[in-house]
């Protein structure tokens, strides 16, 4: 076949419109937040005492590290989906959510007496945090993943990462309702433990599924 | 540079709204710089010039299949060297391994004339062997024959929609016998 020629059936097939990467993100979040929030109603329960601790500046930063991380994620999805598209200022965003998370680590090391710390930092649950953020993660993942496919990403594993922190974010935000642990401690090692290890798996994956 | 890019852009807006004429002027744009850049980029890691033109069209196809990607605010010259970029370097990492078709499956599709001398219009027929009889027999319709997608239609004696859909599944098939993967 001549190149000619295949301009020829390019220009044919130009009524079949491809999906654009906002769209795609948006189809996935669509189909696997939903899953995601079934199994927090339905498996592990909202905690019960959410009204009561819903002001508590400990349990509102749980969600906003997880919310920006989120942004982060979803911000850098985005950009490295697209081919020429570095990270750039998506960084930026991640840095934030870093930065807040050690202030509020420095924050709470200089309320809480040192005795205190140890016990704040394993929590009770720590073991169930580092399953439960990947389980709520999973079917956003698969869904990122597939979805992205619509992407041409400059290079597969970073955009696969991505959709990993993304994923991860969404499920520690979903976690975070759920989980009785406030600790800035806690969520500094099991949540960050959670979120990378959903990155980790999204950059395995993403580097083979997301090739084009 | 610029007024180049930007004759790219303008023609590939319009294409992006529905102007056929605008989408072959821009592909034909693109494929003179994408075969400079493939022939510069063999060159400087030492290869001869064999694969370029499967390097072209496999750029095309990229182009094609995911001009979604291109965000119309934005400049269109990086997307398009990206492109470029990603699909040398594939080709540069296969390291020139052609693709093993029978050689039966090519006997009828290699061109009845002798091989011409311009390396740039260098048939490519080998990938298109490799689609499904029936996508193959669409793809070739298309764009050996020239057909419209409603005469290939009347020639197969399928709805024009069927058409649409087997094209461009053969499209997305032939990027990835490109990429070594099962289309």
């Amino acid at each position: 076949m001549k190149t000619e020629n295949l301009i020829q059936a390019l220009s044919a097939d130009l009524a079949t419109r491809p999906t654009p990467v906002p769209r795609a993100v948006f189809q996935a979040l669509w189909a696997g937040v939903p899953i995601a929030l079934g199994i927090l109603i339905f498996a592990l329960e909202v905690r019960p005492d959410i009204w009561t601790v819903i002001a508590n500046p400990r349990f509102l930063f749980k969600f906003m590290f997880s919310l920006s991380a989120l942004a982060a994620g979803l911000w850098l999805v985005l950009r490295l989906s697209r081919p020429g598209t570095p990270a750039g200022p998506a960084l930026g965003m991640l840095a934030v959510s870093a930065g807040l998370l050690l202030l509020a680590v420095g924050t709470e090391l200089v309320v809480l007496p040192s005795g205190n710390w140890l016990p704040a930092l394993m929590g009770d649950r720590a073991l169930a945090c580092m399953v439960l953020i990947p389980t709520l993660a999973a079917a956003p993942l698969a869904a990122l993943l597939y979805t992205l496919k619509a992407g041409a990403p400059d290079s597969p594993q970073l955009a696969g990462a991505a959709a990993g922190l993304l994923a991860g974010a969404i499920g520690a935000t979903l976690y975070a309702s759920h989980c009785t642990n406030d600790s800035p401690l806690f969520v500094a090692t099991w949540y960050v433990i959670g979120i990378s290890a959903v990155t980790v798996i999204g950059w395995l994956i993403g580097g083979r599924v997301l090739r084009w | 540079m610029e007024a180049r890019e930007q004759e790219w852009a303008t023609l590939m807006l319009a294409a992006l709204a529905g102007d056929e004429a605008a989408y072959r002027s821009v592909l034909q744009a693109l494929t003179v710089f994408l075969r400079a850049e493939a022939r510069r980029g063999f060159a400087r890691y030492g290869r001869g010039g064999a694969d370029v033109e499967d390097v072209v069209q496999e750029a095309l196809l990229a182009i094609h299949l995911k001009r979604g990607t291109w965000r119309t605010d934005e400049p269109i010259g990086p997307w398009v060297r990206a492109i470029a970029r990603n699909k040398l370097i594939d080709s540069l990492r296969r390291g020139g391994k052609r693709i093993n078709v029978p050689i039966d499956d090519v006997i009828e599709t290699l061109p009845a004339e002798p091989p011409s001398e311009q390396l740039n219009e260098r048939d490519a027929g080998e990938v298109l062997s490799k689609l499904n009889g029936r996508q193959r027999e669409i793809v070739q319709s298309i764009s050996i024959n020239g057909a419209s997608i409603r005469e290939t239609a009347a020639k197969f004696a399928m709805s024009e929609g069927a058409v649409r859909v087997a094209l461009h599944r053969g499209l997305a098939a032939l990027s990835k016998i490109y990429r070594n993967e099962e289309p």
